[in-house]
């Protein structure tokens, strides 16, 4: 906390005026009024509560969760613990577990290497006021706006395997949802034509805060266009490098819309994601099941979230 | 979904004025997408609380899983049916077919309504035994017209009454007359006339078996006719309540014999629907579908009369050919119903003759279980069917209705396509889902 007072600053009571009233041993606080003292600990303690009731509470309840055989009927204290006969059940004899483990990181390769550099690819290009360039950033953002059920939908129109306009064109046979060895490329083709409009906008709108004398800067020293971008223009946006980055990875972890709408994340498709609300969403109700695969799938994004906590935090102690 | 949505919003802000324009206005309109979405979700999330309101002591209220229009409108012409008759008012809350199928462990744990509609099978037995469904015996007191099958099939596991049936409708092989006659093909009664068929439809440039098992549950079933022309209805009943092992024998036999049926199916199956199944069938492009008396949906009303069936030829001569999948469809009474009075009456009606005629003459695509229904109004297809369903030894309710539901919609969709897609890895396949039954079967 900084010396000086943190809220409204001309009704903060002055300094000696406080030290009268207290009468002395910590003098920092006392540069805040009451009503600065209330509100603080308002502000703090209000979040504080939001997130431990809805997202901690939650998680750790998902964690006790995963250490019974819960089916979601009766009341709770009828729940009989088993330890961690779920978790070795998931790795042992469900069969769907390891390709879903394989089809999420794959899913983040493929994010990571292929749709968010075109994405930014494309935001370098509109970023040099072509013609028509609102035309072609509405087109690629579009998308965007549409929700996942419905671009699941309207792929679904093109993939179909008798009555689908990619194999009506090429004359082919392609049964692109069906066989598993080919669905999870056409989902990802469906999903990343989503996620490089989104990773556009984000980019676009960093290149635009660029301040315009650091590239003339550069072409005054006589730097190529791709050496002015990579040496100078990409740096400076490292905030915004950091963002895309993140948006990446929680969108490759939360992967799930679509396969679910092509076919409910089976054959070929699975997720965690879709694994766990197969397990404990619906009539199924292995919640105890359910929760192990969430618990594991916890554990994952907080290996991602660690890391880019870390590096942020060692960026604001530099 | 509104992590990136707040979170593009953010960022739209800082976007300058020369992009923001457009964006923010699509942002805006992507918004309103998600919140119409969001308000169905709550208006189906809420459809519990809305029935507790109305509760004057002449009304009762009625929980109903038939949402798409048709069976939505025959279900309010018998509702008013029953007011007519007894002058109660009935309150009928519609929720989307798939989420109240989704959400009935918390529907029956919350507040639910008096009267719901459910499916006969495994799952009615086991809310009884839960303490979810209140025993209407005494209803079945004043019913007649059921044969034993449907008595038998709304009996809980003590042998109280827990299900008034209303409709059903079975499962068997359809195809096309005109084709068949254009062909000249006989209807198969053995395995090898049915194998000797699809070989002769394969030289005939036709697909002999439509099948699609995209959403998981159509090639179910296959797996249960198969299974019940080889081992039986008992072996079925037993291996679905997990009695039996699923490494047996019998149950190899089982995808044996399919896996030798599987070229004369119609291929890369995991990517089609039924419907899309259903209309190669209806142009003429496959011979025969072995679906439920739905299949009909995709046909045009002047094919109707074009469409015709049989049930799945004998295996075993032992066993016959006498048993099929016939899903039921009715009603049960919750727990704690507030008007319970009124909610015996509405059973009563929803398993009288009344209500059996009205749903008669306004739906084609099923059968009504009342026998003392006017069944002058049936089609065709419909009286055949029903002949079919009253000639049946025993009548198994599919599947995914007659196993704990995490078993068939956890373990059994995902071993059913991957057989399809690996036909030879019996042994293995069959291990994994004994595997995974031993751990869910545990009570």
């Amino acid at each position: 906390m900084s010396d000086l007072p943190l809220i409204q600053a001309d009704r903060a009571v002055p300094p000696p005026a406080a030290a009268t009233s207290t009468g002395g041993r910590r003098r920092r606080l006392r540069l805040l009024s009451r009503t600065d003292r209330v509100v603080i600990t308002l502000m703090v303690l209000v979040p504080l509560l939001l997130v431990t009731a809805f997202v901690w509470l939650p998680a750790l309840a998902t964690v006790v969760l995963s250490g019974t055989d819960w089916d979601g009927i009766g009341p709770l204290n009828e729940i009989d613990f088993v330890g961690a006969r779920n978790y070795s059940d998931v790795v042992n004899i469900y069969p769907p577990f390891v390709p879903a483990i394989q089809h999420n990181l794959l899913w983040l390769a493929v994010l990571f290497v292929v749709a968010t550099p075109f994405g930014m690819f494309l935001a370098v290009l509109l970023d040099k006021e072509l013609r028509g360039s609102r035309f072609y950033q509405t087109a690629l953002y579009l998308p965007v706006v549409l929700s996942l059920a419905l671009i699941g939908f309207v792929w679904q129109l093109l993939y179909s395997r008798d009555q689908g306009l990619i194999n009506a064109v090429f004359g082919s046979n392609i049964d692109w949802y069906g066989d598993s060895n080919v669905n999870i490329w056409a989902v990802m083709l469906a999903s990343g034509w989503r996620h490089v409009g989104y990773i556009m906008l984000l980019y676009l709108a960093g290149l635009k805060g660029v301040d315009p004398s650091l590239r003339e800067a550069a072409a005054v020293d006589g730097a190529s266009e791709s050496r002015t971008f990579f040496r100078v223009v990409f740096p400076v946006l490292r905030p915004i490098n950091i963002i895309v980055l993140v948006v990446t990875v929680i969108e490759s972890l939360r992967a799930f819309d679509l396969v679910w709408v092509v076919n409910k994340g089976r054959n070929g498709l699975e997720l965690i994601s879709a694994l766990v609300t197969q397990n404990v969403v619906g009539e199924a109700s292995r919640i105890g099941f359910g929760s192990a695969l969430a618990t594991i799938m916890l554990v994952v994004s907080l290996v991602f979230i660690t890391i880019y906590l870390a590096t942020v935090m060692r960026e604001n102690r530099e | 979904m509104s992590r990136p949505r707040s979170q593009a919003e953010y960022l739209a802000r800082l976007v300058p004025p020369s992009v923001a324009g457009i964006n923010r206005r699509s942002l805006l309109a992507g918004a309103a997408g998600t919140g119409a979405l969001l308000g169905t979700g709550l208006l189906a999330g809420c459809g519990d609380d809305d029935s507790g309101s109305g509760g004057s002591s002449k009304d009762v209220t009625l929980g109903s899983n038939q949402s798409d229009p048709k069976p939505k409108d025959v279900l309010a012409k018998v509702t008013d049916g029953f007011k007519t008759s007894s002058g109660v008012q009935v309150a009928t809350n519609t929720v989307d077919h798939n989420t109240f199928q989704e959400n009935i462990n918390n529907y029956l744990q919350g507040k639910p309504d008096d009267v719901f509609t459910w499916f006969a099978g495994y799952r009615m037995r086991f809310f009884a035994q839960k303490g979810l469904a209140s025993d209407i015996s005494d209803v079945w007191g004043k019913l007649s017209g059921y044969s034993e099958a449907f008595k038998k099939a709304s009996t809980g596991d003590d042998g109280k009454q827990y299900f008034v049936p209303a409709t059903y409708y079975p499962w068997a092989v359809f195809y096309r007359k005109s084709v068949w006659q254009q062909h000249g093909y006989q209807v198969p009664t053995t395995l090898d006339q049915f194998t000797a068929l699809g070989a002769q439809m394969k030289k005939d440039g036709l697909t002999p078996i439509a099948f699609a098992d995209k959403d998981g549950w159509p090639a179910m079933g296959t797996f249960d006719i198969l299974n019940l022309r080889i081992n039986g209805y008992q072996f079925h009943v037993d291996l679905m309540a997990g009695k039996e092992a699923w490494t047996s024998d019998k149950v190899k036999k089982v995808f044996d014999t399919w896996a030798g049926l599987l070229p004369l199916h119609q291929p890369d199956s995991l990517g089609r629907t039924w419907q899309e199944a259903a209309q190669s069938l209806q142009q003429k492009k496959s011979g025969m579908y072995l679906l439920g008396l739905f299949v009909g949906q995709q046909f045009s009303n002047d094919e109707q009369d074009d469409l015709d069936f049989f049930t799945f030829p004998e295996i075993d001569p032992a066993i016959g050919a006498k048993a099929l999948d016939a899903p039921i469809d009715g009603y049960m009474m919750a727990r704690k119903p507030k008007n319970e009075d009124n909610a015996r009456k509405l059973l009563e009606y929803f398993g009288g003759k009344a209500a059996a005629d009205i749903n008669l003459k306004n739906d084609p695509a099923v059968l009504v279980a009342n026998s003392g229904a006017d069944v002058g109004g049936y089609t065709a297809l419909q009286k055949k069917a029903a002949e079919l369903v009253g000639s049946a030894t025993e009548i198994a309710q599919f599947l995914d209705r007659d196993t704990r539901p995490d078993f068939a919609s956890t373990v059994m969709i995902p071993a059913i396509q991957q057989f399809i897609k690996n036909p030879k890895d019996i042994d293995g396949l069959t291990s994994s889902i004994e595997n995974q039954k031993k751990s869910i079967f545990t009570d």
